[in-house]
């Protein structure tokens, strides 16, 4: 026993030679993340449907547009595990594929979001006074429409199509985020460290970008990954709406907006898109969850 | 006679609270020398830190300096525009805290922090501030700089974090270094520890200090004036000796009274009654009347001017010839 014990000492000091503990915060993160099993199942999920969205052109048993006239709105079978729709194409095969789609859009129109809202937050929390009052206010002007509202209004001012679905569903992102932000950066500009820098000759740009920003990264994290469900119902929506991407186009919405036609006499054409963008959605907000329980120190 | 570092001159710092201004640091004038350490102390709420801030410039949004200079090397930094204020910041003047833990930055490694400051006021290379760091870090007696560069803050012990504290106030080899507050946080071995790296610095670099504390053993142990605050005015200078020998203030009596002295017996300490007046609601007369067991009706009218007693030692109380007897 004693001699175990040496050992781990030993083993423990020989890794704080190297590098010190800088490891172990990962690991020790990693650990606490591990104990929530449904943000490790909806991570795991996620990387699936992301996997998919990579290699599925190469592995699924069509080709998504390739249409088979002789099995029309077939039912799952094993041929066609999840049906096929009107025009014969694989139900399956071009969920799969279709989540390239969905999921790039999604994650495109998050970053510019995030990416809008970090820098306003910023500036809005960091800077104070009419600046911030101008962006909050402006927000709250944003705050005021329903979500799905706000991206319908954007894509009827810019027009259809998929890039104007990303800057729809990234406008409404833009918002949470700077909210989220401004506070985070309030909290992180009144403690002790900032007003250290300041004392040693720092620029505000330098404050705020170098000992500031890196400070609100954990809220930013929680809120991003949230938020990717959000947009993914989002841009969903829009292309179900017949916004977003063509008809013809695997896309998860567009898929659904197709099958609604045939809701009675293959409700296949629905579900499974429906149920692949639900899981999706649950499984981001689930993982959300997960890191803001994780990262919060209160809460463990 | 020594050169003359700092000048605070008619110091006036005020704040804004509920659309009025009330005053917190009011006409506060003392001068440190080179290599000298000045000790500032009272207790909490009497402008010790706001006349240090007012010193760097570094007051919230809602105050302002409404009067006075704060002269340091022949220039008045109240004049300075926010540029040149930066340059002087870390480079002339450096700044350390109270909470050793919660003033670094704990995304950062001690290494990015230390070369920060040093890259902010020195045309040097990376290798060459890396350098600098190491130096630095081992002349505040680090024991392996190489490994704490490498750590992150919350690795570090809260001693460890006032050394590296220290190395990063006078990484740029400021001539006066302001201490706020040092060694609160840290216990006592600590304390002892930190203090003479302090006096080390100030041999070996001819610093001045400007030490805030409401620990007057600390004053005892480092300084060699003492200026007494109280609710934002001079009560009392003096150097060290002829203070703690001869207090000539009822209030300095008093802190220095109620200081607890091993073996003597006494069951309940001596303290002062009352507490600082609010800002916004002063005494008429001296603002320390009220708690005055001494005070008669002219303290209770009119304040008192800050008068010498001897030499340097001033004090502010309409009488202190005769308590200065008593006492």
């Amino acid at each position: 026993m004693a001699q175990t014990n040496t050992n781990l000492d030993q083993n423990k000091f020989a890794a704080a030679e190297e590098l010190p503990k800088a490891q172990s915060k990962v690991k020790e993160f990693t650990k606490k993340f591990m104990k929530r099993k449904t943000a490790v199942v909806s991570l795991i999920f996620i990387l699936f449907i992301i996997l998919m969205a990579i290699i599925a052109p190469f592995v699924v048993p069509y080709a998504p547009d390739q249409p088979d006239y002789t099995a029309l709105l077939q039912g799952p079978s094993a041929a066609h595990i999840w049906g096929t729709d009107e025009f014969g194409q694989d139900v399956f095969s071009r969920l799969m594929v279709g989540s390239r789609l969905s999921l790039s859009c999604a994650l495109i129109a998050t970053v510019i979001g995030t990416a809008g809202g970090v820098v306003l937050g910023l500036i809005a929390g960091f800077y104070g006074g009419f600046v911030d009052s101008l962006i909050m206010r402006c927000c709250d002007v944003l705050f005021a429409f329903p979500d799905i509202l706000l991206a319908i209004a954007v894509v009827a001012i810019i027009g259809p199509g998929m890039v104007n679905v990303m800057i729809a569903v990234a406008v409404f992102t833009v918002p949470s985020f700077a909210r989220i932000i401004r506070s985070a950066t309030i909290s992180v500009k009144q403690s002790l460290y900032v007003e250290v820098a300041r004392s040693l000759g720092c620029k505000n740009s330098r404050i705020l970008f170098v000992h500031v920003f890196p400070g609100t990264i954990q809220s930013m994290i929680v809120n991003f990954t949230m938020r990717i469900g959000t947009a993914i119902l989002a841009a969903s929506s829009l292309s179900f709406l017949g916004f977003g991407a063509n008809v013809t186009e695997p896309d998860w919405g567009a898929m659904l907006s197709l099958g609604r036609n045939y809701l009675n006499t293959a409700p296949h054409m629905v579900l499974f898109p429906g149920i692949l963008i639900f899981l999706t959605v649950l499984a981001f907000n689930l993982l959300g969850d997960g890191l803001r329980d994780t990262l919060d120190p209160k809460m463990n | 006679m020594a050169e003359k570092l700092l000048e605070v001159k008619n110091l006036r710092t005020e704040f804004k609270r509920d659309k009025t201004w009330v005053t917190a640091v009011n006409n506060v004038s003392f001068s440190i020398n080179r290599g000298e350490i000045l000790g500032l102390v009272g207790e909490s709420g009497c402008g010790k830190s706001v006349t240090s801030l007012s010193v760097m410039r570094l007051l919230a949004r809602n105050s302002k300096i409404s009067n006075g200079e704060v002269i340091l090397n022949g220039t008045d930094l109240l004049k300075e525009d926010k540029k040149g204020m930066r340059n002087i910041r870390g480079r002339e003047v450096a700044m350390i805290f109270q909470e050793p833990m919660n003033s670094l930055n704990p995304c950062m490694k001690i290494e990015k922090q230390l070369t920060e400051a040093i890259l902010l006021h020195n045309d040097f290379s990376k290798e060459q501030a890396h350098q600098r760091a190491f130096d630095v870090l081992k002349s505040v007696g680090i024991p392996e700089p190489e490994m704490t560069l490498k750590s992150y803050p919350h690795q570090l012990s809260g001693g460890m974090c006032q050394r590296v504290m220290i190395a990063m106030a006078m990484s740029c080899e400021p001539e006066l270094l302001i201490a706020d507050e040092p060694t609160t946080a840290l216990d006592v071995t600590i304390q002892a520890q930190i203090l003479e790296l302090m006096e080390e610095i100030r041999e070996k670099k001819n610093t001045g200090i400007l030490m805030i504390t409401h620990d007057l053993g600390v004053v005892a142990e480092m300084c060699s004036r003492v200026v007494v605050m109280y609710a934002g005015r001079i009560v009392e200078e003096a150097p060290v000796k002829e203070l703690f020998a001869a207090p000539k203030h009822p209030y300095t009596q008093g802190l220095i009274a109620s200081v607890p002295k091993l073996g003597s017996g006494v069951e309940s300490l001596p303290s002062i009654p009352g507490s600082v007046p609010d800002l916004s609601v002063m005494p008429k007369g001296c603002k320390f009347a009220p708690r005055c067991k001494y005070a008669t009706d002219i303290c209770r009218e009119k304040e008192p001017e800050l008068e010498v007693v001897n030499g340097i030692h001033k004090c502010r109380c309409h009488h202190f010839k005769e308590l200065g007897k008593e006492a």
